[in-house]
């Protein structure tokens, strides 16, 4: 299991930039009763072959690293779920895309704590494919949205490490800002 | 801190930038690359990786980039950091963790010395990159 919510997220985008998605979009919620997270990509997607494969630990998409029989991305996502009165819902179609969804208890004594968001999302804008990354951050009271395209932006790119520390002092502003 | 705006960043920007230009315009670029595929994050890579950051940000260097990368397939030695810099081989550092990743910055990058003990050897060939 991974040790942070956090931790997911930065396993599963990758996924999505790895299916060659070009417009990646994140959904983060946490409330006093549930955590969820949704990932919508637009990704080449997978057919319902290839998503029950997916789940396997022992499987990989074929070219990602063929000598080796090792994918636990979502089968960690999946044990930590059943571990903690979660869900996992994952709706894919090949050419198209994929949307992976999950939630846990926030109250079950088992699940994990949120992470650092800032640097994650930060870590996430630094992969050097092409792709637009927006969050959109919710608690109940209380909303924020950020975006690759717009920070690129701002500055010009997310490469160099003044920009990558503005960036990250950036969104830890929005988080520590949020209303719970 | 308060909510910063996009606009408030942009200033931000700018004013280092200017303080940049000052500076030493023969300075080479190095490039990091912080592996974050499911075994890194596992071994602790988020902590590396923001270690690099910081130490780069204390001690003002400004022409490093810094970048993750997925999985290199030397999962065994995880958090995996390659260090591109200008003059030197590219080396691949294994188990680095923060301490490590911010004597790569001090010893490596600022001083051009390898760290011994250290080293990986290149991303493993069955990865296809």
């Amino acid at each position: 299991m991974h040790a942070y919510v956090c931790d997911y997220i930065t396993d599963l985008v990758q996924n999505s930039i790895e299916a060659k998605a070009t417009h990646i979009r994140l959904d983060v919620y946490t409330g006093p009763e549930a955590i969820r997270v949704r990932i919508s990509d637009d990704g080449k997607g997978m057919d319902n072959s290839t998503l029950s494969k997916a789940v396997d630990p022992f499987y990989s998409e074929a070219g990602k690293h063929d000598h080796r029989r090792v994918g636990l991305g979502l089968p960690l996502l999946y044990q930590t779920a059943e571990a903690v009165n979660g869900t996992v819902d994952i709706q894919s179609t090949p050419g198209k895309g994929t949307i992976i969804g999950f939630t846990f208890d926030a109250t079950h004594v088992d699940t994990p704590p949120m992470g650092d968001l800032a640097s994650t999302m930060i870590g996430l804008m630094t992969f050097s494919e092409q792709f637009d990354l927006e969050l959109n951050r919710e608690t109940p009271k209380d909303n924020y949205q950020i975006s690759r395209a717009e920070l690129i932006e701002t500055l010009g790119n997310l490469e160099e490490n003044t920009n990558i520390i503005l960036t990250k002092d950036f969104i830890k502003s929005q988080e520590n800002d949020l209303t719970q | 801190m308060a909510k910063l705006t996009l606009d408030d960043l942009r200033k931000l920007r700018e004013t280092k930038q200017k303080a940049m230009d000052m500076r030493d315009p023969e300075n080479k670029e190095a490039q990091i690359i912080v592996g974050m595929g499911t075994c890194g994050i596992a071994a602790g890579a988020k902590d590396t990786f923001n270690a690099i950051i910081e130490e780069l940000d204390q001690l003002d260097i400004t022409n490093v980039l810094v970048r993750q990368t997925g999985c290199m397939g030397l999962c065994h030695s995880e958090p995996t950091v390659e260090v591109v810099v200008e003059g030197m081989p590219t080396v691949i550092y294994g188990h680095v963790d923060a301490e490590l990743g911010k004597k790569i910055i001090t010893k490596h990058v600022v001083n051009k010395k390898m760290i011994d003990n250290h080293i990986c050897d290149k991303p493993a060939m069955d990865i296809i990159r």
